[in-house]
């Protein structure tokens, strides 16, 4: 077990397995979206209060558990880099920032033009809303941080701690419409309760959530790999491929 | 695991729990700055604001929401089962204000009583489903309590 | 196809939420795309120079 984490966590079996990888889940990421998609536009319903403005549905709610899914992977692989001094933990951390910053913008954004003509207000300071937007700062936080530390262990360890600090905001945000009267419904899935959705809209809901969930990883992948590349540009493997490549 | 690993994974737990009891304390000191409505409830009870505008929250009173003349003020009830507050506002309500709807209103008390409203914003529930199961739904409900549920304005040409 | 676009009157809402959506899922899929090949280049020039010294 160890010697096969170790192995894995060797910067190049890691490169050339994510490689062998990234074209499978981006052509799955790609159908599933696809499938998503067509299964949300056009083969769900019609909702009985709001019409079709709730099909935005299927990007929003997706982007927001991605964004705080993200977010949960980067503070556990941050803790993982800070026990064990697992440089591959660390490059997945910084590699998930990015994606986990867009996720969250685009909950936001899409919560905005879906709270417009439903609620009749781009944007509300409730305790839901205004966590979300703090999660996107973290994100930022996270990213300027690494940016502004020129040493690469000292900036690792500073946006590690960083995303541990900020892992509290990810309860508040789920519970945020229990712990407080909010303009925001509650889960309509994530709750201990059936889901009260209809089954053909919450299908693609479930679609495209994994479809979300595989984008990520795979850009993920992609974007590990390139850290790996620019991390270990000194070794020969790393040369003897660029050189291949040119 | 060696003990210098324990003790770093001693410090990440310690970390988080630290940050996550300061922030629950002062969570729980702010509660009431993080309530985004208060509840017909509270206004009966006085425990609202009256220098300076404030949320209420609840559901619009089925058949209590009359238009003046000038079609643009409304003048409607709303309760939290408990209490029931009058609003009156002036301006466009949004899409899925309706009777027996969630709505929150920013405003204030005016001196009669009645909650005068500047901004009514609409709030609907984490249920999601198509015309039809909705009506069916209200039959059943219609025919084990034999009271009606409201009927949804349903929007024209979806 | 029209009251598909349409939207049952929120295609400005919808449409804008998935438009917005793909841009921004497009662009983080490209970019560590272009950030490898850059990449790939840059060491491959270093190579040479060093070698041609």
């Amino acid at each position: 077990m160890w010697a096969f984490l170790h192995r894995f966590a060797s910067p190049r079996y890691f490169y050339n397995l994510s490689g062998r990888l990234i074209p499978w889940l981006g052509w799955f990421t790609l159908l599933l979206m696809l499938a998503g998609l067509y299964l949300g536009l056009v083969w769900a319903p019609t909702d009985y209060q709001q019409g079709d403005s709730y099909r935005i549905i299927f990007v929003h709610v997706p982007s927001a558990w991605m964004s705080m899914f993200i977010y949960v992977v980067m503070a556990v692989a941050s803790a993982i880099m800070l026990v064990w001094k697992i440089k591959l933990a660390d490059v997945v951390a910084q590699s998930s920032a990015v994606v986990g910053a867009s996720f969250t913008f685009l909950a936001l954004v899409t919560g905005s033009l879906w709270g417009k003509p439903m609620w009749g207000a781009w944007w509300v300071w409730d305790a839901r809303l205004t966590s979300e937007l703090i999660l996107l700062f973290l994100y930022f936080g996270y990213m300027a941080l690494r940016a502004a530390i020129e040493d690469r262990n000292t900036a690792a360890r500073a946006g590690a701690v960083l995303s541990l600090v900020g892992v509290v905001n990810i309860p508040i945000i789920h519970y945020s419409v229990y712990w407080w009267n909010t303009l925001h419904q509650g889960a309509t899935v994530t709750k201990f309760d059936a889901p009260s959705i209809d089954v053909r809209m919450l299908i693609p809901l479930l679609v495209m959530a994994l479809a979300f969930k595989l984008y990520y990883f795979t850009t993920m992948l992609m974007s590990a790999r390139c850290e790996v590349l620019e991390r270990e540009r000194n070794n020969t493997w790393v040369q003897e491929l660029a050189e291949k490549k040119a | 695991m060696n003990p210098k690993r324990k003790k770093r994974l001693a410090l990440v737990f310690l970390v988080v729990l630290g940050v996550g009891t300061a922030v629950a304390l002062a969570l729980n000191a702010f509660q009431e700055n993080l309530l985004f409505f208060y509840s017909p409830r509270d206004v009966v009870a006085g425990k609202v604001p009256d220098d300076h505008a404030f949320r209420i929250g609840g559901l619009v009173t089925a058949g209590s929401v009359k238009r003046q003349p000038d079609g643009l003020t409304v003048q409607f009830d709303v309760t939290d089962m408990d209490e029931t507050v009058a609003v009156q506002y002036t301006g466009i309500l949004p899409d899925l204000f309706r009777e027996g709807q969630g709505i929150v209103a920013l405003g204030r008390m005016s001196p009669t009583g009645v909650f005068v409203a500047e901004e009514v914003l609409a709030k609907h529930d984490e249920n999601y489903m198509p015309p039809e199961v909705a009506e069916a739904l209200g039959n059943a409900h219609e025919k084990a309590t034999g009271t009606p549920v409201p009927e949804p304005n349903r929007r024209q040409g979806s | 196809m029209r009251e598909f676009l349409n939207m049952g009157g929120y295609a400005f809402y919808v449409w804008t939420s998935y438009a917005i959506a793909l841009v921004v899922l497009v662009a983080n899929f490209i970019a560590p795309m272009r950030r490898r090949s850059e990449l790939m280049n840059s060491i491959a020039r270093r190579l040479r120079r060093e070698r041609s010294r």
